[in-house]
């Protein structure tokens, strides 16, 4: 295994091995319960992020001080329950049950109670030491809603913490509550939730069964409880535990009682419900709350595919009218700079030593670093539409485009985010639930044209279509949008049988953003961005230098030349010359590469005239299918790492690289042929 | 007659109706998902948004969930409420 925490299952991550003895602790909760906000304004930037061992979950940790003693903090994925559905669920409760954290905080809403307590009902059965943060007490005194943290705190026999974490309401009386239970104070013991009447003989009788068999360190009536709700992780685990002759009776019970599970949920509820009716009030009772207003527009079916285009419009062009400028100044006035002054001061090295630095680490690592300020605006944007709720709102009203592809409206988000860049938007594949949905996501997304792709469309555009240049480009992201549909679609039937996945999603209250969260989401995602830059980016940035210089120091008689030379066949399809095949095969490490090799190919003024260069050498029929070429064209290399990385298999990850290879040579032959019969 | 007339599926329900669920006949992943989002025999639903066609928000113990139309044909209720 590759994974660099494979260890952490049992040593915990790099932070922790500083202070092995620091207590531990663990946040629960279910999603949009604002967990994430109160880790952020827990550890601030003490945090790291990582992957669960084997998982491609991501798991966040870091530290922060209580009363000057350094205390690490676990932040378990967002679940609503503690089955064996998810990976997600399975990493909780194997982290509470094998771990043993000291405390663990459990996120819940005050907006939501009955619900979020769903967690807390499963927690109080695993016997962890619980501390509950009733959170969003502002949204919910905004939906009017009322909750007693007293009564709600004697009724559940657990210590109830009310807080607003947006506002860093309530956290010093959380950690108060915390250090108590860490230095020594009996943690407190609920009352758990029992399964509804009709089915307690049934569990009692499982539990006389397994009692002597159950392994360390589970819980022997949670593992009854789990038997009797059908989990398949526990079922196997006790199958393997049981003498023949028990599980054989075992079995038998549990056969009788398959539909069990409703009978356990219910019972939780029935347990949620009598701490609700103690502790909320809802004095203003069918009062219309912001959340109902906004959705009437928002989740309508067609005001809110307008409000969706309208938001998505401004999203671009903030990202291009903030971003683009930042983006050319860095370009032209830090790395044409910067590549001069390297070129300056290896003026006495090797002639490979300079090329290698100024064309390979500079040209390469250094171009694709000046698209952050576009990424850092777009994931700020981004960041903030799914801070506030708008994202479930926008996954929604996408759900019957979506279906056209066999998926539902999660796969949206991901799809959304790739507009950016293709590599957030696999990793963001992580919200879709069900494993074929994720793939056929995973294989669609990079035909979504990122910010990379638009920048060599605003290069070439204009040079030869002039004033037409803002249709061709519209035309460019519809075809790419087209192609991404029908290819969906036809991968659904082909590989995924039709199947479709259940849409089953919550849609969260909206609520003010807070910048503290929206602030590290941005940070997070761009750093991982720029350590792709700094690893996967430059080796292959520097392979690609070499195969330009090598071998004679000049890249018209290079490798990478020949190369284009022989595979010209190939690209006169498309109505491209051996430059042009080269162009876009060095576009594989940064898509934006191919205006740089035309740069080198014609000629060592860089940029000054290349535009004009390109329109005297290429026929419009050329330059359109070379567009179309670029946005379909195999993702780069940073995305096929990162599509190993999430399909964990070289041969998804290969017919990626081979669906878009062919949907761009047939696109662009078949453009490059009608553009030539219209006369371009 | 009139008893039978009562049990519909979840997607049938007009917006702005209250039910009570009787039945969740989903496969096992689906069920399991739809209880711990609130979804079990004997609660009340009211449904916030359906325009007949595409996925519909129903909501359930306070939270609003989306669910797909495929999902909701396989929640059976009975209309009205018992409070």
């Amino acid at each position: 295994m590759s994974n660099c925490h494979d260890t952490s299952a049992q040593t915990a991550s790099p932070l922790a091995i500083m202070d092995v003895d620091a207590p531990l602790i663990a946040l629960a909760g279910q999603p949009n319960m604002g967990k994430s906000t109160l880790f952020n304004l827990l550890t601030g930037l003490n945090q790291h992020v990582g992957n669960w061992p084997g998982k491609t979950v991501e798991r966040r940790e870091g530290h922060f001080d209580l009363n000057g003693r350094s205390v690490r903090l676990v932040d378990l994925p967002g679940t609503y329950s503690l089955t064996a559905y998810s990976p997600e669920e399975v990493i909780a409760r194997e982290f509470i049950l094998r771990e043993k954290p000291s405390v663990v905080i459990a996120v819940v809403s005050a907006a939501n109670l009955e619900r979020s307590l769903y967690l807390v009902a499963e927690l109080a059965t695993l016997k962890a030491p619980v501390v509950v943060a009733l959170n969003m007490m502002d949204v919910a005194a905004q939906e009017g809603i009322h909750v007693d943290a007293q009564v709600l705190e004697a009724a559940l026999g657990l210590p109830v913490v009310p807080m607003t974490a947006s506002k860093a309401v309530g956290v010093r009386e959380l950690l108060g509550v915390v250090q108590d239970i860490l230095s020594g104070k009996p943690a407190p013991r609920p009352l758990p939730p029992e399964v509804r009447a009709d089915h307690r003989k049934v569990l009692d009788k499982i539990e006389t069964l397994i009692i002597a068999h159950v392994p360390e360190p589970y819980p022997h009536n949670w593992v009854a409880l789990k038997l009797l709700e059908g989990d398949v992780e526990v079922t196997r685990m006790m199958h393997t535990a049981l003498p023949n002759d028990v599980w054989d009776v075992v079995h038998d019970v549990l056969r009788l009682h398959d539909d069990a599970f409703l009978a356990v949920a219910s019972g939780r509820y029935e347990w949620i419900g009598r701490m609700v009716r103690a502790a909320v009030a809802r004095p203003r009772v069918g009062q219309i709350g912001m959340t109902e207003r906004l959705d009437r527009r928002a989740a309508h079916p067609l005001w809110g595919l307008f409000i969706l285009a309208g938001i998505l419009g401004l999203v671009f062009w903030l990202t291009f009218t903030i971003g683009s400028p930042i983006q050319a100044w860095l370009d032209e006035q830090v790395v044409t700079p910067l590549a001069g002054l390297a070129a300056g001061a290896l003026a006495g090295a090797p002639f490979w030593a300079q090329g290698m630095v100024v064309d390979g680490l500079i040209g390469g690592v250094g171009t694709v670093l000046t698209f952050l300020p576009i990424l850092v605006v777009f994931f700020a944007a981004f960041a903030l539409l799914e801070d506030v709720g708008y994202m479930a709102r926008a996954a929604y009203v996408m759900d019957n485009l979506m279906h056209l592809m066999g998926l539902h409206g999660k796969s949206f988000l991901p799809l959304f985010l790739g507009f950016g860049c293709n590599v957030p938007a696999i990793m963001g594949t992580r919200v879709i639930d069900s494993w074929p949905a994720r793939l056929l996501t995973i294989l669609i997304a990079p035909l979504v044209p990122c910010t990379a792709r638009m920048a060599v469309v605003a290069f070439i555009a204009p040079a030869f279509f002039g004033a037409n240049a803002i249709w061709v480009s519209w035309g460019l992201v519809l075809l790419s949008l087209l192609a991404l549909v029908s290819s969906g679609a036809l991968l659904n039937r082909v590989i995924f049988k039709g199947q479709r996945s259940a849409f089953i999603m919550e849609m969260p209250l909206y609520h003010i953003p807070n910048a503290r969260t929206i602030g590290l989401l941005v940070w997070q995602r761009s750093l991982s961005f720029v350590r792709k830059a700094g690893t996967a980016i430059l080796a292959m940035s520097l392979l690609v230098w070499a195969l330009s210089y090598l071998p004679g120091g000049d890249l018209n008689t290079s490798f990478l030349a020949r190369f284009g030379q022989l595979i010209e066949p190939v690209g006169s399809w498309m109505g491209f010359d051996w430059r042009l095949t080269v162009a876009l095969i060095t576009s594989f490490p940064a898509k934006e590469n191919a205006i740089a090799t035309l740069g080198v190919l014609f000629g060592n003024s860089p940029n000054v005239g290349l535009a004009n260069i390109l329109v005297a050498s290429f026929s419009n029929a050329s330059a359109l299918s070379f567009l179309v070429v670029t946005m379909l064209f195999i993702p780069c290399m940073a995305t096929v790492a990162v599509t190993k990385q999430e399909t964990n298999s070289w041969r998804w990850t290969l017919l990626s690289v081979f669906l878009l290879l062919g949907i761009s040579v047939a696109a662009g032959a078949a453009v490059y042929h009608l553009g030539v019969l219209f006369g371009l | 007659m009139a008893e039978h007339d009562r049990r519909i599926s979840l997607s049938e329900m007009t917006t702005g109706d209250d039910a009570t669920i009787l039945a969740i006949q989903g496969g096992r992943m689906v069920n399991n998902r739809l209880a711990s989002l609130g979804f079990t025999p004997g609660v009340q639903v009211n449904m916030t948004q359906n325009y007949g066609r595409g996925p519909l928000i129903v909501t359930v113990r306070g939270t609003r969930v989306a669910i797909g139309r495929g999902e909701a044909a396989k929640i059976i209720v009975e209309r009205g409420s018992h409070e």
